[in-house]
């Protein structure tokens, strides 16, 4: 009972679900400590290298917690992990859609809204500053990392094609 | 107060549970970094579900609940065409197609992963989506450290080095901040 990973993997993600405002991108450093530093369910390079095909793959980004949840224990650990993941929100997103356009003006809804932005902000700063620690570890990735933020900041073009230039010049053996 | 009787609605053209799915569906698989420009285009312009003002309210709402924005934009909008079902409808519409996808991924991540020529190509992708995220940030900060109130730049400061540098659990964090900077904000206005 103790060793089946099903219950960590369910238990852990749908506690996190709860606390992910900013979605999979707040997410991503409670995640990472879950599954690297306190289960090691993974090493550092293949939770990196699950932000990346998440990233990749069409689709919402949270995604990777069926990478994970594959990772653990196959197809089980994938639908448990995005079941846990989505589940919670989704039940909670539903009952609050039928009571929510009530309280549109309402003073401590706007109160919760603003106050919650500097929080989810936070969290996806954590979320690149932890990535950045596992992907960056030479001058090079860092210099990729440096230049596409400049990139998509400054302009709007479809971040496939920034992927696209950091796969090319990673398999050219840059990295 | 302004809770009077709901106005009847502008003219609405009602999906169906299938067209929910189908439409949900394509949005999912045509959502490369970010779904929100692809589920816009839909819903406003192509199909006139909802006028831009009731995607920005709806929308709004799914920013601010937890859990991903585009996963509870579908559950938000599909209930309010279909209650529970067209919830469940939009919801598996949106993540069917992903998870088919990146459950081959995974497979051959786990076939394939350990070759090396594979990991070059993921790091040097990875070395470019920390950089996207950076971006994300940086267009989040920039309105917030220019107006607004004084405090939330020291709320999203403190955040970071909770989860970042000490490495405290997301949830501690969260229900520290959270409740403070609801505070400050509403003691603001």
């Amino acid at each position: 009972m103790n060793d089946n990973p099903l219950v960590p993997l369910f238990g852990y993600f749908a506690l996190l679900s709860l606390f992910a405002v900013g979605g999979a991108n707040a997410a991503i450093p409670e995640m990472h400590r879950i599954a690297v530093d306190v289960m090691h369910w993974m090493n550092d390079r293949q939770f990196a290298d699950s932000f990346a095909i998440a990233q990749i793959s069409p689709g919402p980004n949270i995604i990777i917690v069926t990478l994970i949840g594959y990772h653990v224990a196959g197809l089980a650990g994938a639908a448990v992990a995005t079941v846990a993941m989505c589940g919670p929100t989704c039940v909670f997103a539903f009952l609050v859609a039928r009571t929510w356009d009530h309280f549109k003006e309402a003073r401590w809804r706007i109160a919760i809204q603003a106050g919650l932005v500097p929080v989810s902000l936070g969290l996806i700063a954590a979320s690149a500053f932890v990535l950045a620690r596992s992907a960056d570890h030479n001058i090079y990735a860092a210099l990729i990392t440096a230049v596409t933020a400049i990139v998509a900041f400054a302009t709007r073009i479809n971040p496939l094609w920034l992927f696209a230039v950091g796969g090319v010049l990673g398999l050219s053996g840059w990295l | 107060m302004s809770d009077s009787v709901a106005p009847p609605r502008s003219v609405v053209i009602r999906p169906s549970l299938l067209e929910l799915f189908r439409a949900f569906a394509v949005v999912s698989v045509s959502g490369f970094g970010g779904a929100l420009p692809w589920a816009r285009r839909m819903i406003v312009d192509q199909r006139g579900w909802m006028t831009a003002e009731e995607f920005n309210e709806a929308f709004a709402l799914s920013q601010f609940l937890p859990g991903p924005n585009v996963v509870n934009f579908s559950v938000v909008f599909g209930s309010r065409f279909g209650g529970a079902a067209g919830a469940a409808v939009a919801l598996a519409g949106l993540m069917g197609p992903p998870l088919i996808i990146v459950t081959i991924l995974a497979f051959l991540y786990a076939q394939f992963g350990e070759l090396e020529l594979l990991g070059r190509i993921l790091a040097g992708i990875t070395a470019a989506a920390v950089g996207l995220l950076i971006a994300v940030v940086a267009k989040m900060a920039a309105p917030l450290f220019r107006k607004r109130w004084d405090w939330a730049p020291l709320i999203a400061i403190a955040a970071f080095v909770g989860v970042a540098i000490i490495q405290w659990p997301l949830p501690l964090v969260f229900v520290v901040l959270a409740p403070i900077s609801i505070a400050l904000a509403w003691m603001r206005r």
